[in-house]
């Protein structure tokens, strides 16, 4: 084997031009080359104790993988990793690796930690375009299993039971699975061919999914069981969007990010003739500091917008969105108001003509400045208004991103299922909620939280429903 | 996909569609909607469920042709299929205990409010129907609520068929005539549930009003249907998808309604247009 790579300085991953991916929904990052992902390989040390496999919530073994990589053998390091991901090729995209794996990596105390996520991005593309080899149905186990939602806690969990033989089935409420993978994550970030092709990969091991199903409407819990499902995992993800209460949030132009993320990318209104529409161009301002907020923004500056404001309440040093996507929307020219708070949106009114077609759209919005005080109980500094700092800022389109609430539809319509004030499904540390046998993981349960937490979810509960089916 | 079973022309611009989804005729109760795609780039639409057969396993639609979406849907025909259909969504309107009621339908909004007169004349309940058209050549479902009304006043704006003038005349004689209605419920263009509401006010007499807003998911995750209610001087927001379609008549914000319901107005009208001209294309 080759020495190690002493380099402190990870090799870079391609990107597309900022200035040209702004205008365009193409992907941005372009993915290591196999002489930088081999190079980047030999950056890994290979530690025994192996501290970044406890920092990933699924377990990949990323040593063994990177040995592969570091070998050529790019397929197996695909098969390293697919024992333990069922969505490599979307991890690799999306996953915060910087403060999971990578957060534990020997190599970050003196320089860059290895460039994990990227390896295995690397991984699943390479597998995706060379490998031609069909996954093979393993053999039934005779039990059955409902999956509701197929967002990454749905379908990380069926991955894992079709991988133990059982017969599972998937209900999606939208028309494509793939939950916020599909309506929320956009193009540029992660493209929709590459969750389709996961999800065929899923068919492949023998999941059925079933479109246009709501648990909780077109079927309960109950019925579920009626139909003959053993047991049942609820991954219907984040609901209701949360809005600020400020006057002027009805007008037109004021969008929820789940609104405005939906309509771009799961109806493609970011195509050139849509049949679903947005408001294109313009001026807008995105409320809200999280990874949901920048995919607001760069999608709206992609769809044509002249500029586009980030408005968040503190310093850049609490904001919660990954390094990576906050640098790539400074790049592309968002410009980030900190420690900034609106207070009203404001709208178009002619006093002298109530039929004026611009009535009732966002002109602008008003915000004050803010300072940091006191930290909070969660130890995070309190946003204070500076009195008389208020000023307006000229928008026409204001995207409110300022986090969910759990969806209402199945706790409504399945007794006995015990959620907390915040509506979020309680369970255990199997996932197993108050009923017997009803599972759930992922955003229902926790909140908006990330891809990876909610395959993670996913995946302790796909393990406790095996124990508990007894296999 | 999903089958068209049956089509019928209810007039110039208002059709009729049953769809062969069984698991959606198992569940729909009258109030309740779903959300249709036309084709694979169509996109997202809720259309209230105007009757259900179980035993086929198929569920009613009624639209009125207004977009390009709604177009396209007007061209196809019995055994011909549609992408996607989804349901029942919403809550079902609430009938318990409801003896007398005024039922108060405008142009294709009495499609929705038909498979409530009927639920309400299958309880027993005394049905008043109010239901308005613009002209003789609009009206439709005159047989079916003649069947489930114990009293019907049918209008139409220029007299030219029943009764001439809008829906609120003769709620207006009837309440000040003193009849007691448990519930007035109200489907229509919001101007008239507006002024349905406003001619019951001086009564107190409930009304409920059926709000259809534009909506994408129609499950409680996009927020697009929001609507302002007050309730008991304090701003409520509410979403139509999960909290809806029905609502407290006093307490929603019309106006506002209104005005967020012609967000899109301009790129529906381009979107109509270029689907006429599609199947202009399409015939020559």
């Amino acid at each position: 084997m080759a020495k190690a790579n002493m380099n402190p300085k990870r090799n870079e991953m391609p990107t597309q031009d900022a200035l040209v991916r702004a205008h365009n929904f193409d992907e941005v990052a372009l993915g290591y080359t196999e002489e930088q992902a081999i190079d980047e390989a030999m950056r890994c040390l290979n530690c025994k104790n192996m501290p970044c496999v406890d920092g990933c919530p699924v377990k990949i073994h990323i040593p063994e993988f990177i040995s592969k990589i570091k070998e050529g053998d790019f397929e197996g390091a695909y098969q390293v990793i697919t024992k333990s991901s069922s969505l490599p090729a979307v991890c690799g995209r999306v996953c915060p690796q910087e403060t999971q794996c990578e957060s534990k990596c020997v190599r970050g105390i003196k320089g860059e930690s290895v460039g994990i996520g990227r390896l295995e991005r690397f991984v699943a593309d390479w597998h995706n375009t060379f490998c031609t080899e069909e996954p093979t149905k393993p053999v039934g186990n005779g039990h059955r299993v409902a999956v509701v939602g197929s967002g990454p806690s749905g379908l990380t969990c069926a991955g894992d039971l079709a991988k133990r033989g059982y017969e599972v089935t998937v209900f999606e409420a939208l028309h494509t699975a793939g939950g916020v993978l599909v309506y929320g994550i956009p193009e540029f970030r992660l493209p929709k061919k590459i969750v389709a092709k996961e999800v065929d990969t899923l068919k492949k091991l023998g999941v059925k999914i079933e479109t246009n199903v709501v648990i909780g409407k077109t079927l309960t819990v109950d019925e579920l069981f009626k139909m003959g499902f053993e047991a049942v995992f609820i991954g219907s993800g984040a609901g209701l969007p949360n809005f600020m209460g400020i006057p002027g949030e009805s007008l037109k132009g004021v969008y929820s990010a789940n609104e405005f993320l939906t309509r771009s990318n799961l109806m493609k209104s970011y195509l050139a003739s849509p049949e679903t529409p947005i408001m294109k161009g313009g001026r807008v301002a995105v409320v809200g500091g999280g990874n949901v907020a920048m995919d607001a923004a760069r999608t709206a500056l992609r769809l044509g917008a002249e500029k586009v404001y980030i408005v968040y309440r503190r310093s850049m040093d609490e904001l919660p969105a990954r390094r990576e996507e906050v640098e790539h929307a400074e790049e592309e020219g968002i410009e980030f108001r900190l420690l900034c708070n609106p207070t009203e949106i404001l709208g178009y009114n002619n006093p002298d003509d109530p039929r004026d077609p611009r009535n009732g759209f966002v002109t602008g919005m008003t915000c004050v400045k803010m300072e940091l005080g006191e930290p909070d109980e969660r130890g995070r500094r309190r946003p204070v208004v500076i009195p008389g700092s208020e000023f307006t800022v000229e928008v026409d389109t204001v995207i409110m991103s300022i986090g969910t609430s759990p969806n209402p539809l199945i706790k409504s319509t399945t007794e006995g299922l015990e959620v907390n004030r915040w509506g979020g499904i309680v369970v255990n540390e199997d996932g197993l909620t108050s009923r017997d046998a009803v599972y759930a993981g992922g955003d229902a349960v926790t909140g908006a939280a990330t891809v990876i937490s909610a395959m993670g979810a996913g995946k302790v509960a796909a393990k406790a429903i095996d124990e508990a089916l007894g296999n | 996909m999903y089958r068209i079973v049956d089509k019928k022309v209810l007039n110039p611009t208002v059709i009729q569609l049953w769809i062969e989804a069984h698991l959606v005729a198992n569940k729909a109760k009258p109030g309740q909607f779903i959300i249709l795609r036309v084709d694979e780039e169509g996109e997202r639409i809720p259309l209230t469920v105007a009757g259900v057969n179980k035993e086929i396993g198929a569920v009613k639609i009624i639209f009125q042709v207004v977009g390009g979406t709604t177009k396209k849907l007007s061209y196809l025909e019995a055994g011909e299929y549609i992408q996607d259909f989804v349901g029942p969504l919403g809550v079902a309107t609430h009938l318990d205990g409801l003896k007398k009621v005024c039922i108060v339908g405008g142009g294709v909004g009495c499609a929705i409010a038909m498979p409530i007169a009927e639920a309400l004349h299958a309880m027993g309940a005394e049905v008043t129907s109010v239901i308005g058209f613009r002209n003789k050549d609009l009206v439709i479902l005159e047989d079916e609520f003649r069947a489930c009304s114990d009293v019907l006043h049918l209008m139409t704006d220029d007299g030219s068929y029943g009764e001439a003038g809008n829906v609120t005349a003769p709620l207006k004689q009837m309440l000040e005539a003193g009849e007691q209605f448990d519930m007035i419920i109200t489907i229509g263009p919001l101007i008239m549930m507006k002024f349905v509401v406003a001619t019951a006010k001086p009564f107190g007499t409930p009304v409920t009003v059926s709000m259809n807003p534009i909506m994408i998911d129609g499950t409680g995750m996009c927020g697009g249907c929001r609507l302002s209610l007050n309730v008991d001087g304090k701003r409520v927001t509410k979403f139509a998808c999960v909290d809806g379609p029905d609502f407290n008549g006093y307490e929603v914000d019309f106006d506002e309604a209104m005005s967020r319901g012609r967000m899109y107005a301009d790129f529906e009208r381009h979107a109509y247009e270029k689907s006429c001209n599609l199947f202009k294309k399409e015939v020559n």
